[in-house]
């Protein structure tokens, strides 16, 4: 099942935005602040009543959207000091379960499981950061939707969860990516959406939405792409 | 946690019939099982009863506003269900001040339904349950000053402290069922205040229909706190207390919170009401009040520890 925008439009924050996302692939939106990411993050979710233009996401009942996409906002709030392990367990509740066997493997997936049991006040950043990405994975969607969600992580951690992610795309997941880091979308997406004042500047593979050329014309930075594809560096 | 509450609540239950001004020996009271049956068993229900809708409704609220500092007076329902009552003892009808005071507390409700609407987000939902509380309390103010005598006002007045006494099966029979359906519809939220730990966008990601989940938190608080009201007068600090004490108990989630809060609230009134009974004052300490002296401290107790915490 692909994932569509038409015509998007939330008002004061994104105009007239249509975007195709297929299952299988990571997608990365990158983009100035206050470009829209989020907005169409959320927008694509079906989480945001839209002002024009429809998202398929939004049409789906809320219990199976929930299932179906799994939603990590970039504010990290967790109300109540819970162990790390109810926090990834919250992720069952679309499933209406507590089933043990997905919430360890998530714990697993992002190297928490000695910590299960650690109330979440007492986790470093990082920890914390990969513990809120947990509590996404726990809920098996077939969408994994996040919003920055590398940007506590040291470079370690970056690379198993994006090493994660790309297993869950091999099989089958779709993933799509708000990311800052335009080094970690040129490497590591297969389709990336460039944000501009609330419009879509451009789409395409990452080599051609993220051209010297784009990031001239988007950030107004001169930039220079150095090193070999998929282990590219980028020199301002 | 639960196991331990209903143990302290099967203990301190026949403690408090037999305890009071008069102590109950079962052997040689004259009419014994007339006064245990007719005044302190309902009173102790009702006791039991009270507490535990404000335990219930302080773990809800608090889950819903995210913070640990709410309490189920901030949606304007218990000021509402004590504007009626007052207007009731003011218009002399003592015997509907029951009626008047659930009718206090629908009309909360349906204000704030009018105000924060079907899509308002929490902050207007919050700050509209202010703006009825305050409201309530202006009118509740205006009505003790506009009483027709000194006897009428001091009335009032001494209702509004909140009190057990005298209370009867007809109260019983009327708050029980109220407060625990109230108390039914406050645990079916219990999902979405666990969903909405991680904020409004994620619970709605989690499938929560948070408008579904106001109401329910509305209906609920208006039902537990509304009947509890409407039979005891204002009884503060439970809901504030009660669920603060419990959480670090719990695995954190506001569902986990809410069946131990209502123990434990049943259990603080319970006792608290024993205590107005056997303190030796010339006359019975009213329960609000007791509840307050015990909760102010309390709260102060709290403030400090966040301050420090923060510094």
């Amino acid at each position: 099942m692909e994932l569509t925008l038409q015509q998007a439009t939330v008002a004061a924050r994104m105009a007239d935005v249509s975007a195709t996302f297929a299952p299988g692939t990571i997608t990365a939106i990158c983009g100035p602040n206050g470009a829209g990411k989020s907005t169409l993050l959320a927008a694509l979710a079906g989480l945001l009543p839209l002002d024009a233009g429809s998202a398929s996401a939004a049409a789906l009942p809320a219990n199976e959207r929930a299932r179906r996409i799994g939603f990590l906002p970039q504010t990290g709030e967790v109300a109540w000091n819970l162990s790390v392990q109810a926090l990834v367990g919250l992720g069952r509740l679309p499933h209406g379960d507590s089933a043990a066997e997905p919430v360890a493997r998530a714990l697993a997936a992002v190297d928490l499981t000695d910590k299960a049991q650690r109330p979440i006040a007492t986790l470093s950043g990082g920890e914390r950061a990969r513990a809120l990405l947990a509590r996404v994975l726990a809920g098996e969607p077939q969408w994994i939707f996040a919003d920055e969600p590398l940007a506590a992580l040291d470079l370690a951690h970056q690379r198993s969860l994006l090493g994660h992610l790309r297993k869950a795309a091999d099989a089958g997941a779709g993933v799509v990516l708000v990311l800052h880091d335009l080094p970690l979308a040129m490497n590591y997406a297969d389709q990336v959406l460039v944000m501009q004042g609330g419009s879509l500047f451009t789409h395409g593979q990452p080599e051609q939405a993220l051209s010297e050329q784009a990031i001239a014309d988007v950030w107004k930075l001169p930039a220079r792409w150095l090193g070999e594809k998929g282990a590219r560096g980028l020199s301002i | 946690m639960n196991r331990i509450l209903l143990l302290a609540i099967a203990v301190a239950l026949p403690l408090s019939l037999f305890a009071g001004r008069v102590w109950i020996d079962p052997a040689s009271t004259p009419n014994a099982p007339l006064i245990v049956m007719e005044l302190r068993l309902p009173r102790a229900l009702l006791a039991l009863v009270i507490g535990a809708g404000l335990g219930a409704s302080g773990a809800a609220m608090q889950g819903y506003l995210r913070n640990p500092l709410a309490d189920p007076g901030l949606f304007g329902i218990a000021p509402g269900a004590a504007l009626g009552a007052v207007c009731a003892l003011f218009l002399g009808l003592g015997a509907a001040v029951p009626l008047f005071a659930l009718a206090g507390a629908g009309g909360a409700m349906a204000l704030l339904a009018l105000i924060a609407g079907r899509r308002g987000s929490t902050t207007l939902f919050t700050l509209a349950g202010m703006m009825i509380a305050s409201l309530a309390g202006a009118l509740t103010s205006m009505v003790i000053s506009l009483a027709p005598n000194a006897f009428a006002m001091s009335e009032i007045v001494s209702w509004l402290m909140g009190a057990l006494t005298d209370r009867s099966w007809p109260d019983v029979v009327m708050a029980v069922p109220l407060t625990l359906a109230g108390i039914g519809v406050l645990l079916l939220a219990g999902r979405g205040l666990d969903a909405l730990t991680l904020g409004e966008q994620a619970a709605r990601s989690l499938g929560v229909s948070l408008g579904r989940m106001r109401w329910l938190l509305v209906v609920g608080t208006g039902l537990a706190v509304g009947s509890g009201v409407a039979v005891a007068g204002i009884v503060g600090f439970v809901g504030l207390i009660v669920p603060h004490l419990l959480r670090p108990h719990t695995d954190g989630r506001p569902s986990a919170l809410i069946v131990p809060s209502s123990l434990a609230g049943a259990l603080l009134v319970l006792v608290a009401d024993m205590l107005c009974r056997i303190l030796p004052l010339v006359t019975e300490l009213r329960l609000g009040i007791a509840l307050s002296l015990i909760g102010a401290p309390f709260f102060g107790w709290l403030l400090l520890k966040m301050r420090r915490e923060i510094v």
